[in-house]
Parts: structure tokens; sequence; C-alpha cells
């Protein structure tokens, strides 16, 4: 059905009809004439408003789509570099710990294995009764050196063991990070979306906009230099102070 | 001494669980998150409880809450060993209970001390 604004032609057909009714003197027709004009007009009248209003709709929720757009270029975005520079900070720090763990190591553990060898060969050759009493005391010093020197090589090792076990938490809090940059970047993915499908003048778009990570007691995250050091507390001595003012 | 290590990663796991056998605690079981570490915890007769808070499921800080409604566990201790740094979860976590808190990163030492803390107050308590 016809339902849009009656043509020139057909409106100047209309009032032809309507002034040659009056003429002719059928009053009847006339006011049924007129009153069928007015009607067509005022169908097309409504349509008019219907289509303004949906337009300011649609117009009201692209600009709420402006403002979250706005949001994620303003604050989601840097906020999201800096975890992703913070995520490369904390793997150069623990690949360098790792590194120099393993540079300090390693003599230690070749020494520990020269050493051995030679009083291995000095200890055969007694077994042996191949020893002079002379060689037998330069062994039993050694031996006293290697005793003392491997009890301290040992703790030493164990030491940079732990920082290499313990640098390895990098992956837990990187991961952390990460996953809250995927969530961010799913944010500006479901926004494009919207925003292609708003201008596709489509009419099943979600005006509601999405929650940050506003709640109070959601998980933050790591704290991320530059990002949300507001409210946290800086290290293990502050968690500690705050714990004991509670009567911890 | 049994002790549950709950944390989502499982990198982490092994780090808590390589640290505590330095320390000389052998009796070590993990779970992934909250709601797989608490039927462990019913079934289990653990002593101890080390629990990250940020994991996908049930978060560590619910874990306590739940551990501390259960007549059975309520007594259990429970160290917390998290990134979550902000002070307002320092205190809700003090208040729901937790008789440890420890700051990721944090180091071989801090554990020592955390852990030898609880202990001597759970001992002086009893």
């Amino acid at each position: 059905m016809e339902s849009g604004k009656p043509s020139i032609a057909a409106c100047k057909h209309q009032l032809r009809e309507l002034l040659q009714d009056m003429d002719n003197g059928s009053e009847q027709d006339a006011e049924r004439l007129l009153e069928s004009f007015v009607k067509s007009h005022e169908a097309s009248m409504f349509n008019e408003i219907g289509r303004i209003t949906r337009d300011l709709h649609d117009t009201l929720a692209s600009f709420q789509m402006d403002s979250q757009m706005v949001d994620l270029a303003e604050k989601g975005i840097p906020d999201a570099k800096e975890r992703l520079n913070y995520v490369i900070t904390l793997t150069e720090q623990a690949a360098n710990k790792v590194l120099s763990a393993v540079e300090e190591s390693l003599p230690v553990s070749e020494a520990l294995e020269t050493h051995a060898l030679k009083l291995d060969q000095s200890w055969k050759r007694f077994r042996q009764r191949e020893m002079t009493v002379e060689d037998f005391r330069a062994m039993a010093s050694e031996i006293d050196d290697f005793l003392g020197s491997t009890t301290q090589n040992a703790s030493l090792l164990h030491a940079n063991l732990s920082d290499m076990l313990l640098a390895q938490g990098f992956q837990d809090l990187t991961g952390q990070v990460i996953r809250r940059v995927i969530t961010m970047v799913q944010e500006v993915e479901d926004s494009l979306v919207d925003l292609i499908r708003m201008t596709r003048k489509t009419t099943d778009f979600r005006p509601e906009i999405q929650q940050g990570n506003g709640s109070l007691s959601a998980p933050a995250g790591p704290k991320v230099p530059g990002v949300n050091t507001a409210d946290h507390v800086s290290n293990q001595d502050d968690v500690d102070a705050l714990l004991s003012s509670l009567g911890f | 001494m049994k002790i549950l290590v709950v944390d989502d990663f499982s990198t982490m796991r092994r780090i808590i669980k390589n640290l505590l056998r330095d320390l000389g605690f052998n009796n070590t079981s993990e779970a992934d998150d909250g709601s797989s570490a608490l039927p462990v915890l019913q079934n289990g007769n653990f002593d101890f409880l080390i629990t990250d808070w940020n994991m996908p499921g049930m978060q560590g800080i619910d874990l306590l809450k739940a551990v501390r409604a259960d007549p059975k566990l309520a007594k259990l201790p429970v160290l917390m060993v998290t990134a979550e740094s902000k002070r307002e979860q320092i205190i809700e976590a003090a208040q729901a209970g937790v008789n440890g808190y420890i700051v990721k990163p944090f180091t071989a030492a801090t554990l020592k001390e955390k852990i030898e803390k609880i202990f001597e107050r759970v001992q002086a308590s009893a």
C-alpha cells in the first residue's frame, strides 16, 4: 500500500474534483472529497514525524557510541599501551635475572667439576699407593679447600636457582596484564561493530554502554606503573604496615 | 603438614610448590581456582591454604569467605599470595579472616617469614 506523500498530480486531481463537485452543487461529495484530501496529508505528516523520531533516536544512540569510542581512544588505548610496556619491562627483568644467575652459576659449576676431577686423580694414586708423604699432605689440604669451597658454592648455586625459580613469576603477572588488554581489544571490536551497524542504519543496535572494571571488589590485577597506581600499596612493607594497623 | 596451593597460573603454583619444598614442606596439592579448591579442602585434611585472589571462576576472596563459613574448615590458616595490591582489597581480606597477605612479585624470604609467623600464631592460640 502506498503510504507516502500524495503526488502533486494526485493533489491537483483531487482539488479539481473538489471544485467540480462544489460547482455542481453536490455538497455531500465535496465534503467527502475534502475529508479524504485532509486525511491523506495527515498520514504523510505522521509518517514524517515517525521518520524524524527514528533519526533522532539513531543520532542519540550514536552520540552514546561516540562517547564510548572517545573513552576507549582517550583512556583505553593509552592504558593498554602502558600495560603492554609493563609486560616488556617485566619480561626483560625476568630474562636478565635468569641470565645473571646462569652467568654467575656456570663458572661455579665448572670450577666444581675441575676441582673434583683433580682430587679424583690424586685419590686414585693414593689408593694405588703411588703417593709420597708430601703429595699426601698436599692432597689433604686440597681436600680441606674443596670441602670449604663446595659448601659455599653449593649455597651460591642454591640461591641462584631460587632466583631463577622466582623470576618465573613474570608469567603470572604478565598473563594477568595481557588478559586485561585482550578484554579491552574486545571492547574496541564490539564498539566498531556497533558503529558499522549504526552507519548502516539497521535497527538491532544495542545502545547500552558496557561497564568497565569499576566494581569495588572486582580484582584490579597487577599494579601497572602509569595506569592504576592510585590507592595501591607499593610493596610488601606497606602491606605489613596496613595489616598491623588493623591489628595483625 | 599438608598444604593446598591455589592459583590459576600453573607456573606460579610450581614456583610456590618449589619454595615450599625448600622450606621443608613436601606434601602439597594444587587447585586452579576457588571452586575446584573448596571440595578438595573439604575432603582432604589440609593444614594450610595458600591462595591467589584473581582467578577465573571462584575468586580467592570468595574461597576465603567460604572456608571461614564452613565449620570444618573455619580454623584453617589461609595465606593470600596475590598481585591485588589495593588498600581496600587488603582490608577486605583482613576482615574476611586472612592470616597473611603477600603481594606479587614476592621473595622466598617473604614467603618463609609469613608462613613462620602464621604458624607461631596458630601454635600460640592453640
